[in-house]
């Protein structure tokens, strides 16, 4: 496996493995060996998540900070609008709606590009002479492992309106007044496309990599097209490489923060800075920014999910 | 292992020198070499930690940070709100050796009768500059970001803080603070909600940059910030609109439940000497509640557009609203924020 | 037969690919040997700015946040490594056991919750155990979600290392720790430090979960840069960005050598 511990690249590290287990006698050291594992990601992630359900139902005092008193208060606020004053008859609310679905289309979009562009990328690398391959993967891996602030930032500094895009394209009289790209949608969009472009190819390249390309010759024999063999012979096979991919590109950029807040600007409000207002910002609203990251969790869990039985209708096959 | 036993122990106790001071602090309000001076003088580690709005500081408090902090630099309105909920401690009489240096005028002030836990920082005005490049008509009216013209639209920045925003906007419609007439508040919240479509950002930190970069070319912004705009090359100019503007006096609070109190006390005795008072002047670019600083102060900055306005101008404190006044503002402003 | 693999506009698709990916990171790079100090007009080659970081009025701060930044990645990395390799032989030897598939899915979670959401249950857990925000919060939040990213290279090479050779060591009567300890951790050598370094990479790399997480005063070099970049991008940011660029791309490299040689060995 070259280019260690790339997402999806976990191989044969999977629960199907583990043989001879007997032989070299690890089995009574299981547990012992599992308890700090067990014990740090219990206690320091899945607690916390608990507790943070648990919050989510709690009273905001006015001003910030909480009273032990169970509500639903924080779930009322994101789907019931009353009105401004709260004192007109219920109706549904469809702001908070309004930027998930925002962060569902952004992350859906991304997620297409990703793939339009990372297929493509995926398969040329896979079929390259076995020695090349490594020189490519690691030069898709290398941006992935670049910090993201620093990714986001200099995107940032680009694609502002005085930046070297618009000076260059200026220049060279492409345009006459810059794009005023930043602070868009499209500009949030291009920060998370090129935030998680590699999570795509990684996967995918090993779905084709262990592709059987005689199954591609043997279509080619019987007279099928290119294009043909592509849709209906190799993305079926590579399907699982594929479907890893946009999970992988998909989940973070539904929950992002630093590409709408470095980026986006006054009307670009996703989920992640939804959250972060409430914690960091002046709101001040802790069990609403707890409710806001269950739904955000609760949406991701079930893309898993889905993704989890789709695999296992697909296994029974 | 035991390297890494020995290591952990030294993250886990904080560096000792003469004690620490935890400052609790706006973003770019002071400047490092007087943090600098402090540390050298007295021995004493001064971290710092920033916030971009009054209202963000409460939050942070109230949501557990109180007890990290020494001192906090709220906003006048702010200061008493922070005393009511209980979260600023008392300075005793006589606790602080420079207390008389305190500008008369800034010493009984209605946010904190007689100066109990609280020494005046610094103060100034907040409304709004214009990138002259841009626009040249009239700008001495908040209209300019409540109803921009055609030029503006779209590249306004708005600062990220409840007080300022809502405040000017009621100064533009000409309605009372801490009004509970629905009607005056629905129209506030309409007006706003109508402006939005017209801002490019939300942003405190940013409204500098944003002018000096070109990302914007209208912004709501404090008089100081705005001057430094200007310093960095922006063609900006900082309007006194004629409805009138938001007037501020920062304030050095002592936290209550302070973990280094004393060293608190003896940064704000530090921070009362005209000289280092002058000095956060001539960083910040606002004015100073200390007397005797004239002699330190770059002329540059006093003879400054900004820190001069016009003769007959109308500058508004922030008014501290109650609570049941103050949940429809908070609503007003959620409303607006999502 | 070549035909088959080949499609026209792939290649182009991948030579697109990485100008996307590195563009950015060249302008950046360029720009911070900016000689000007406007942050867009070019005014020559210079390494005033490199000179600015480590001598220029900010140098305390940032210094301050790189080494904060060093010692949490270098503990949270070595913790993450330990726990992980213990688990992977576990995972990889342990045979079948109870609980195999969530104990796999507790080890990976961190990789599938969001980055926001973590940061928020951290929060708000050290917030109600009363755990005051700083270093320590930090360390804990970091070991934790290192430890899949630790994780996935050693127990993949594990998982490529056959135990005959262990076995073989016991029937020459080496005990349980001397066949681990002579035989199986050399072998395991390389997955392990792989594991290490890309901890070591993604605790450096984290923003979100430090910026809830962090306490008074308590900087690391992700939440400092962020700090400054909100208030205009400066050009010593670029020459900061590019000496982490060039970390990042230095640890990669030895992760990926290291691996490489370990397969030779292998």
């Amino acid at each position: 496996m070259a280019g260690a511990g790339q997402p999806g690249a976990a191989g044969g590290a999977g629960p199907a493995s583990g043989s001879g287990a007997e032989a070299v006698g690890y089995r009574r050291l299981v547990v012992p060996l599992l308890v700090p594992a067990w014990a740090v990601v219990g206690l320091f992630m899945v607690l916390p998540v608990a507790l943070m359900v648990v919050y989510s139902f709690l009273t905001r005092e006015f001003r910030g900070g909480v009273t032990w008193e169970f509500t639903l208060a924080a779930y009322d606020q994101f789907f019931v609008n009353r009105g401004l004053f709260g004192d007109e008859p219920p109706r549904l609310e469809w702001t908070y709606i309004t930027i998930f679905w925002r962060s569902i289309w952004q992350a859906a979009l991304a997620t297409l590009l990703c793939l339009a562009i990372g297929f493509p990328t995926a398969w040329f690398i896979a079929t390259r002479p076995r020695a090349s391959r490594g020189v490519w993967l690691f030069l898709i891996t290398i941006p992935y492992w670049v910090n993201l602030l620093i990714r986001t930032v200099s995107l940032r500094f680009i694609l502002r309106d005085n930046g070297p895009l618009n000076e260059a394209l200026l220049a060279l009289g492409v345009i006459s007044k810059p794009l005023g790209i930043i602070n868009t949608d499209l500009a949030v969009q291009l920060g998370l496309f090129y935030s998680y472009l590699p999570f795509m190819v990684l996967p995918i390249y090993a779905a084709v990599e262990r592709y059987d390309h005689r199954l591609s010759e043997a279509a080619a024999d019987l007279h099928a097209g290119r294009w043909t063999i592509l849709r209906e012979i190799v993305i079926p096979a590579i399907r699982p490489g594929i479907v890893a991919g946009c999970i992988l590109v998909f989940v973070p950029c539904l929950g992002a923060f630093l590409a709408p807040d470095l980026l986006g600007g006054a009307r670009n409000f996703m989920i992640g800075s939804l959250i972060d207002e409430q914690f960091r910002g002046s709101q001040g609203n802790w069990p609403f920014g707890a409710a806001c990251a269950v739904i955000l969790m609760t949406m991701v869990l079930a893309v898993l999910i889905a993704q989890a039985r789709a695999a296992l209708r697909g296994a029974g096959r | 292992m035991k390297r890494l036993v020995a290591l952990a122990a030294l993250i886990a106790t904080p560096a000792f020198a003469e004690g620490e001071l935890k400052l609790y602090n706006w973003f770019e309000y002071i400047p490092q070499e007087l943090l600098d001076k402090f540390e050298a003088e007295t021995g004493i580690d001064v971290t710092m930690d920033t916030y971009d709005s009054n209202e963000a500081l409460l939050a942070a408090l109230k949501a557990g940070k109180l007890g990290q902090y020494d001192l906090a630099v709220p906003g006048d309105y702010m200061v008493r709100i922070m005393a009511d909920e209980g979260l600023l401690d008392t300075i005793a009489e006589g606790e602080l050796a420079n207390r008389g240096n305190i500008d008369p005028q800034w010493l009984d002030v209605p946010f904190d009768p007689g100066r109990r836990h609280s020494i005046p920082y610094q103060w100034g005005s907040t409304a709004f500059a214009v990138n002259r490049d841009v626009y040249q008509g009239d700008i001495s009216t908040l209209g300019i970001i409540f109803d921009p013209p055609e030029e503006l639209r779209g590249r306004i920045n708005v600062l990220d803080s409840q007080g300022e925003v809502l405040t000017l906007g009621s100064i533009y419609l000409g309605i009372p603070q801490c009004t509970q007439d629905r009607a005056q508040l629905k129209a506030l919240s309409d007006m706003l909600m109508a402006a939005k479509a017209h801002w490019a950002s939300f942003g405190s930190d940013i409204a500098k940059d944003v002018l000096v970069s070109g990302d914007a070319a209208a912004g709501m912004i404090y008089n100081g910030f705005a001057a430094k705009a200007r310093a960095e090359g922006a063609n900006v100019e900082y309007a006194f609109p004629r409805e009138g503007y938001v007037v501020w006096m920062d304030n050095v609070v002592l936290l209550k439940d302070a973990p280094n109190r004393a060293n608190a006390l003896k940064f704000m005795d530090f921070l009362l000497e005209p000289e280092n008072a002058a000095a956060v002047t001539n960083y910040a670019a606002y004015a100073p509640g200390v007397l005797g600083t004239e002699p330190f102060l770059d002329p540059a900055i006093t003879e400054a557009p900004e820190n001069n306005p016009p003769e007959g101008q109308k500058g508004f404190f922030i008014e501290a609203c109650d609570e049941a006044t103050q949940r429809l503002y908070d609503a007003i402003w959620t409303n607006l924020k999502k | 037969m070549r035909g088959v693999r080949h499609y026209p506009g792939f290649g182009a698709a991948a030579a697109a690919c990485l100008v996307l990916l590195y563009a950015p990171l060249i302008v950046v790079t360029a720009y911070s040997f900016n000689a000007s100090t406007s942050i867009t007009a070019w005014g020559g080659f210079s390494w005033r700015w490199y000179v600015d970081v480590f001598t220029g009025p900010e140098a305390g701060r940032f210094g301050l946040a790189a080494r904060n930044s060093l010692i949490i990645a270098s503990v949270a990395a070595t913790l993450a490594t330990l726990i992980a390799t213990a688990a992977a032989v576990a995972m990889i030897r342990g045979g079948a056991f109870r609980g195999r598939t969530v104990t796999y899915a507790l080890i990976n979670l961190p990789l599938l919750v969001p980055e926001m959401v973590i940061a928020v249950a951290s929060l708000i857990f050290f917030t109600l155990i009363g755990l005051p925000p700083g270093l320590l919060t930090i360390l804990i939040a970091h070991v934790t979600f290192c430890i899949p990213f630790a994780y996935l290279p050693i127990a993949a090479r594990l998982s490529g290392i056959e135990p005959g050779f262990e076995a073989a060591a016991r029937d020459l009567y080496a005990s349980r720790w001397q066949a681990f300890r002579l035989v199986l951790l050399p072998l395991l050598g390389p997955g392990i430090v792989s594991g290490f370094l890309l901890a070591f990479i993604i605790s450096l790399d984290d923003f979100i979960i430090t910026n809830f997480v962090k306490g008074a005063g308590m900087e690391t070099l992700p939440t400092a840069i962020y700090g400054s970049v909100k208030q205009g991008i400066k050009p010593n940011i670029m020459a900061i960005s590019t000496l982490m660029l060039l970390t990042s791309i230095a640890f990669v490299t030895l992760s990926y050598a290291v691996n490489r040689i370990g397969q030779k060995t292998r």
